[in-house]
């Protein structure tokens, strides 16, 4: 009788198990790094209609966020600036830039320049700015050195384990509201007394950041 | 056996090639891995909108709309903006208001400070942070800024202060819709203590702080 198996068929099904593990771990390893925001929304950075640059205006020029953003202390949404506040100035500074030329469109028509939203929440995800602002939640915690973008991306995940490293931990984040503007402040005295200072905060103003799904979700 | 694992890591390789790393900048919009409901059949604020024709979610007041409904412990005269005073900086007889509407809580330490925060933001980058029309725009290619400080602009009345910040005057355009009524008020009150810091002396300075400025 001819030997329907070689011999080193004796060693497949463990070689087939290892392979199964070496396999799952492979598609483990692609799906945590992959399919997350930090691969899928970090880093995007659409080509806008105007190449409108954070870092010369409120880098370089220092205006504050909110000469353009205006929403973002009042109420929920941090709103994209009309075309006149652009014209505030460039009524005066490059009137004749055709980079521009969208904006006095946009001005004379009353038809909004068709700017691309990046820093998208989920329908489900009732984000309000005006609370985090008055509370000393900094724009950079979420957004980044915007200040130092010529050209803005998302620069941090902005899922739901990232609110919520936030929420349990605020004392990590806080800081007097007089700053939330300035994007490259950082405690003087570093993590340690960023910690203490933000305990203080927590207490004094009572900050409870809700961790209970009908705090995001309704 | 060895060309399975030899196959695996060019696959691995390929896979790593293809998709690239973490935090890559790109042009294209997000991937959505799961999408449930992350778009539902709702507007927000500033959306587009495929059934108005200007394409905005975000619809305009029509001409002479009155507002309807109101919460109950607003007063009727903010709510309709009724009170001249407060939005339109006028008395009763129709000429400038020389003082504050009695609307405003002249708390001098609030109201100061809430001017000063919104000056800083709104005016400074023009006007300069100390209201002398240095600001950073200057350097910009940005028109000549009045300084606050000479006679005519301290003569004028605070109503005529507040009516440049609400419609604009010469090439400054309207601040109402970065300022509401209250914060306008503010800064005029802020301009009020920059004019008269601009033009204080030795005497004006509180005993308490002399030392610090090494005034006698």
């Amino acid at each position: 009788m001819s030997k329907l198996f070689p011999k080193s068929a004796n060693k497949l099904p463990l070689q087939i198990i290892i392979l199964v593990f070496v396999l799952g771990g492979i598609a483990t390893a692609a799906t945590t790094y992959y399919a997350t925001n930090k691969y899928t929304n970090v880093g995007y950075a659409p080509v806008q209609p105007v190449p409108f640059s954070h870092a010369l205006h409120a880098g370089q020029l220092g205006i504050d966020c909110r000469y353009c953003h205006v929403g973002v202390d009042k109420g929920p949404t941090s709103t994209v600036p009309t075309s006149q506040t652009c014209m505030n100035c460039h009524n005066q500074v490059k009137t004749d830039s055709p980079l521009l030329q969208v904006v006095r469109d946009s001005y004379a028509s009353g038809d909004p320049v068709p700017w691309v939203k990046i820093h998208q929440a989920p329908d489900y995800v009732y984000f309000n700015h005006s609370v985090h602002i008055a509370r000393g939640v900094s724009c950079v915690e979420c957004h980044g050195r915007i200040d130092e973008m010529d050209v803005v991306h998302q620069a941090k995940p902005l899922s739901m384990g990232f609110c919520l490293d936030c929420h349990r931990a605020p004392e990590n984040f806080v800081r007097d509201p007089k700053l939330v503007t300035k994007l490259d402040w950082k405690h003087p005295e570093g993590v340690e007394g960023q910690v203490r200072d933000g305990k203080k905060f927590v207490h004094d103003w009572n900050i409870k950041p809700p961790q209970s799904c009908s705090g995001c979700h309704r | 056996m060895r060309y399975v694992y030899l196959t695996l890591f060019l696959i691995v390789v390929l896979g790593v090639s293809i998709f690239g790393f973490r935090g890559s900048l790109s042009t294209r919009s997000p991937l959505e891995v799961f999408p449930d409901m992350d778009h539902q059949a709702k507007y927000k604020p500033q959306a587009e909108s495929a059934f108005f024709a200007d394409g905005r979610a975000d619809r305009p007041l029509p001409a002479g709309v009155v507002a309807y409904g109101r919460d109950t412990d607003m007063p009727a005269a903010g709510f309709l903006k009724a009170d001249a005073t407060l939005f339109e900086g006028k008395d009763s007889k129709g000429a400038w208001l020389t003082g504050f509407p009695s609307a405003v809580t002249v708390d001098p330490a609030k109201l100061l400070e809430r001017g000063q925060d919104r000056f800083t933001i709104y005016c400074a980058p023009c006007h300069g942070a100390l209201g002398d029309g240095n600001g950073i725009t200057k350097q910009y290619g940005m028109g000549a800024t009045p300084t606050f400080h000479d006679d005519a602009k301290r003569k004028l009345a605070n109503g005529e202060i507040f009516n440049v910040i609400t419609h604009g005057k010469g090439n400054m355009l309207s601040y109402a819709d970065k300022l509401p009524a209250e914060d306008r008020w503010a800064v005029v009150a802020y301009v009020r203590a920059l004019q008269r810091a601009a033009h204080a002396n030795a005497a004006d300075v509180p005993p308490g702080h002399k030392s610090e400025l090494g005034i006698k």
